[in-house]
């Protein structure tokens, strides 16, 4: 139980590592990184929490879901980087433009 | 749903069918957009005569639909709807031949016309709805239909008349439907019962029916032009006049005037309205509006505008006729509701045809116009007479109703207020009549339109003599079987006497 | 016959169909238009189909491929998730037409497979029983809908896309840890299951305030809408449509259910007093900026951050009267889906046939598409609540909720919102009626394309006149009153 806590204490904290890089960077691929620096938080307590059974067998469905969450997130990863390039290719950088104030 | 209820419905689908199918045609199709019209116009005449035919007889044509779990749409042919349906339907049939005429070779037609037939559509709804949530429906969407006819011209000025009839008249309708939802949740129904229907609330609701009857009247206030909630109505004459016409006589002010009388008998109740202390300061609103109405019109050269205040002052006589709370002050005040519909489109008519046929727009160009166009400004004349209350024409019955049923409850300073108005009414008509009779004309028109020998086109000379006439009729008449007179006295009689 | 149609599992065809049409119009662009258009058209059939049972039957349940919960994934539908299907499946069919017209042959072969998806998808989220497959079908949501948003290419369409995609990777991230945190405490992510187990512990809260945060994030919610205005006004129109009718309204659904049965028995009146204030702040800010807009997408766009507002209004309503606040946030959800829908694709025809969406440069284009102007005109009597339309009952409901609850500062609020939705709508009415300084060229628009936005806005108006119909089906397995899901 106890390292099982202390994973899922390190997978909040990547969270919020993540989310907090993600408000402040700029950059585009440093964003989508902060992303997946938070899915795989969460994943981390997904899994630390699968071991709560006491049994010497986790509990499976967790891990199906974190299996499922990688999927989307790999895929939603893909389509980010596509974007990226994309937006840099029009705007000549990787970073949002500003909001245009109408 | 049997036949008899089918007929209120068919009543409205007569114009909105014809509304409908007109905006289809193109634009060439001149033809058969006038039949369309004049079809719709006297089926729809035809549908409202055998409901009249039926409420004569104490028969009331009712048609309901379920728009809510509890609450329904309700359209009733009751003897105060049929008094406005009626007033509506002849005087639609009148302004579609008058508009046909005046708007001949001007674009969008097609397009005028529809929005013309969902304008009458949405009045006559206003005047058959059963219920307030009808009546609410119906109001609103006539202020939908008319938009479009303010800003017919496409101008810069027209968007902005609009825009401004739009804020006063959506702000209007706002408050009514949070005056109505708030009703709802106190009473559980909204049908108009004569001598109302909030019996049920004690004294512990007082303040929130003064609130409520505040928010009804304010909203309802805006489209019948009470002071302040005017201001949209003068600007509003940037349209085409039969569209003036309509507003004016028919559609937009009367329905206001018309749901104030609704509220005031059959949802509140005259008694406790008077109870409540609500009939006191409407009375007073409205008399403010006949003074201000009547001292603004003095200072307007522009014709239309000065009967545009002209109405401001004339319509709240119905208003004041309802809040003095006695059965004979509101005979005077629901026949004022015909009467003034027959004068004041009279006297729109006529200023329609200075402008289309002579080019003339203000008060200063009219002088000898009289000689040029003497069936315009006979039928003006007789328009004005009944505004200021002279008999035999029909404004007179309206007055001495009105005075007659003040002194009965008591309130004598009505007397005075009328007189006064009458007054203001002869110092603005009477110099229009001198400056059109006795006077020499000018050399020259400002833009003469070429009708060979006769006065004006046909369709334009038509209906304000037959309005006039009318005008004429409804006074001289009035003690006939089928005059406004006796078809209000019997509305009264429901309100006050019958249990 | 009548036996074997009634047995038909129309849930499985609404999410199977789609799905394989869009491989198929993937595999195979040529058929894309036409196997798109007959999947939309398939789907309103499965829907009324999937009623009919239900009229009979009560609540619709299906376990996929035989496996129940809570191994299996099971469908679930009740009149709430039949409300929001019918809704996904009306704008859905008006968007195909419409497309069918819009595109140019190079998107079309883009457009179909991921409309497709999208529609698959937001049919799965509809009827998903719990809370993890609720997660899943909302990522692929928001992974077809900014492949969309970034359909055309432009600078301004890339940039909002991108900034959408973090915006809704970020919010379904916030949802999942929700899960997570739920899953932890009662072993379970079937709501019905969650909804016996559930309890007030700080887990529960933690798990509420996440998902609240990241659903009310991507439903773009005052004052996390930032992402919304920029890709709703730059997608192509009818993907504007999809996203600000259904997409949104995906994640307000899940937000609607998770309350309803988790978190709004536990008593959690600050958060439905948070989310009521936020709302009013949405409507009154919403409104603002749509007033301030001169460029008509972006009206459009802000009006929606308005119009979610008042979806949000109901949470604080729904302590006092469940039953009355939420039918009136169904009723809103439905026609401002319909008529939303119906304005973004009037966007699009005045695009295309001005080549701008200036407002102030209309230019009496009520003369040249009166049918689109009509479409626009009756979608904004929706939009204002004026009767009759389906706008109107569901302001009716709230208002009246509101008053028997004492609740001045919503009346208020709501009548406000009102007054400045019917300020922004006649802005454009008005200026369509004008003439306008400088005439411009113009292309015709498809009969199509003006059709499918005026049949939307029709249905708007109608929606008003069919309460007494749409209520009752709302109300199949009480969604609404004595606690949700059922087991």
């Amino acid at each position: 139980m106890n390292a099982a806590f202390l994973y899922a204490l390190v997978g909040v904290g990547l969270f919020c590592i993540g989310l907090y890089a993600l408000i402040v960077h700029a950059h585009l691929l440093r964003k989508i990184l902060a992303l997946n620096i938070m899915g795989s938080g969460v994943f981390l307590v997904l899994v630390a929490l699968a071991k709560r059974t006491g049994n010497a067998i986790p509990d499976p469905v967790p891990h199906a879901m974190v299996i499922t969450g990688i999927v989307v997130a790999v895929s939603a990863t893909a389509l980010a980087l596509f974007l990226m390039l994309k937006v840099a290719a029009e705007t000549g950088r990787a970073e949002l433009p500003e909001e245009r104030g109408e | 749903m049997n036949w008899d209820e089918w007929v209120p419905l068919l009543v409205i689908a007569s114009s909105l069918l014809t509304g409908l199918f007109i905006f289809g045609l193109a634009e060439e199709k001149v033809r058969l957009r006038t039949v369309l019209n004049l079809l719709g116009a006297v089926t729809k005449l035809g549908l409202v005569g055998w409901m009249f035919w039926g409420g004569y007889h104490g028969h009331y044509f009712e048609t309901r639909l379920p728009l809510l779990p509890d609450l329904d749409l309700v359209l009733r042919a009751g003897p105060l709807a049929l008094l406005f349906v009626a007033l509506s339907s002849v005087l639609w049939l009148l302004t579609t031949i008058y508009a046909i005429g005046y708007l001949e070779g001007s674009p969008h037609r097609s397009r005028f016309f529809g929005f013309f037939s969902l304008c009458v559509t949405a009045t006559v709804g206003v005047a058959l709805a059963g219920n307030l949530i009808t009546f609410l429906l119906f109001y609103e969407l006539l202020t939908l239909s008319t938009y479009p006819l303010i800003v017919h011209r496409g101008t810069e000025e027209a968007r902005r008349a609009g825009q401004s009839y739009l804020i006063y008249t959506l702000c209007g309708g706002s408050l009514l439907l949070l005056g109505t939802v708030w009703l709802y949740t106190l009473t559980g129904t909204l049908e108009f019962t004569p001598q109302g229907f909030i019996h049920g609330l004690g004294e512990e609701h007082h303040v929130a029916l003064v609130a409520i009857f505040i928010l009804l009247i304010a909203g309802l206030g805006v489209k019948a032009a009470l002071v302040p909630l005017h201001g949209w109505l003068p600007q509003a004459m940037v349209a085409p006049a039969p569209v003036s016409a309509l507003l004016h006589a028919v559609a937009v002010v009367k329905a206001g005037a018309f749901g104030i009388v609704r509220v005031v008998y059959d949802v509140f109740g005259v008694e406790r309205a008077a109870v409540l202390g609500l009939t006191g300061p409407l009375a007073a609103v409205a008399t403010v509006s006949i003074i201000y109405g009547s001292l603004r019109a003095l200072f307007q050269d522009d014709l239309k505008r000065r009967l545009a205040f002209s109405t401001v002052s004339q319509v709240s006589y119905i208003v004041l006729g309802v809040a003095i709370a006695g059965p004979i002050a509101t005979v005077g005040g629901l026949v004022h509701l015909v009467h003034q519909g027959l004068m004041k489109i009279t006297l729109f008519f006529c200023a329609g045809n200075l402008a289309e046929t002579l080019g003339v727009h203000k008060i200063s160009e009219m002088d000898g116009v009289g000689r040029r166009m003497p069936w315009t400004m006979a039928a003006f004349t007789v328009g004005s007479f009944g505004m200021i209350g002279a008999p035999p024409v029909a404004g007179f019955i309206s007055k001495w109703y009105l005075g007659l049923g003040a002194l009965e409850a008591g309130q004598g300073w009505v007397i005075l207020v009328l007189a006064g108005s009458s007054l203001l009414n002869a110092a603005y008509f009477l110099p229009i009549l001198h400056r059109a009779w006795f006077r020499p004309p000018p050399d020259a028109w400002p833009h003469e339109h070429d009708f060979g020998d006769k006065e004006t086109a046909w369709a334009l000379l038509l209906p304000p003599v037959i309005t006039a006439l009318l005008a004429v009729g409804a006074g001289l008449l009035a003690t006939a079987a089928f005059s406004p007179l006796e078809w209000a006295q019997l509305i009264a009689r429901r309100e006050f006497y019958q249990p | 016959m009548g036996d074997a149609l009634f047995n038909i599992p129309w849930a499985v065809i609404l999410i199977l169909l789609p799905l394989v049409g869009g491989m198929t119009c993937f595999l195979w662009p040529k058929v894309a238009k036409t196997l798109g258009l007959f999947t939309s058209s398939v789907i309103v059939l499965s829907v009324v189909g999937l009623a009919w049972k239900m009229i009979g039957n009560g609540i619709y349940r299906h376990a996929v491929g035989g496996w129940s919960s809570p191994l299996g994934i099971e469908l679930y539908a009740d009149g709430l998730s039949l409300l929001m299907l019918a809704m996904a499946a009306l704008v859905g069919l008006a968007i195909s037409l419409y497309s069918t017209a819009y595109f140019e042959q190079s998107l079309s072969l883009r457009f179909w497979p991921l409309w497709l998806f999208l529609l698959a998808a937001l049919n799965a989220l509809f009827l998903s029983a719990d809370i993890f497959n609720l997660y899943v079908t909302l990522e692929l949501i928001g992974l077809a809908a900014v492949a969309l948003t970034a359909l055309s290419g432009g600078r301004d369409a890339l940039s909002g896309a991108m900034r959408y995609l973090l915006a809704t990777l970020l919010g379904s991230l916030a949802y999942l840890f929700g899960v997570v945190l739920l899953y932890h405490g009662f072993g379970s992510v079937d709501i019905a299951i969650l909804a016996q187990r559930v309890e007030a512990t700080p887990i529960v809260w933690a798990a509420l305030g996440l998902m609240s945060a990241g659903l009310v994030l991507k439903t773009a919610l005052f004052p996390l809408h930032f992402w919304l205005p920029p890709a709703h006004a730059s997608a192509p129109a009818p993907v504007s449509a999809v996203l600000s009718a259904l997409v949104v309204k995906a994640s307000f659904y899940i937000l609607l259910r998770l309350w309803l049965d988790i978190f709004g028995p536990l008593g959690a009146e600050g958060v439905a007093d948070l989310l009521g204030l936020l709302g009013a702040a949405a409507v009154l800010w919403g409104s603002l900026q749509a007033l301030r807009q001169t460029r008509l997408k972006l009206l459009i766009a802000y009006s929606t951050v308005a119009q979610i507002g008042y979806l949000f209004l109901a949470f604080p309503l729904a302590v006092g009267d469940g039953v009355a606040a939420w039918s009136a946030a169904a009723y809103l959800a439905l026609s401002h889906a319909l008529a939303k829908a119906a304005m973004f694709l009037v966007a699009g025809n005045l695009l295309r046939f001005g080549g701008h969406d200036r407002i102030a440069d209309l230019d009496r284009v009520v003369e040249r598409l009166p049918i689109t102007v009509t479409a626009f005109a009756l979608a904004g009597v929706s939009i204002m609540g004026l009767p009759p339309s389906g706008g109107f009952i569901g302001k009716w409901l709230l208002l009246e909720a509101a008053l028997v609850q004492g609740r001045w500062d919503l009346v208020v609020v709501m009548m406000v919102g009102g007054l400045m939705a019917a300020g922004y709508i006649f802005k454009v009415l008005g200026y369509a009626f004008t003439q306008a300084d400088a005439p411009h060229e113009s292309r015709p628009v498809p009969l199509s394309m003006e059709w499918a936005a005026l049949l939307l806005a029709i249905a708007a108006i109608l929606v008003g006149l069919m309460a007494t119909e749409i209520l009752p089906l709302v109300g199949i397995g009480d969604p609404f009153g004595t606690g949700g899901v059922k087991p």
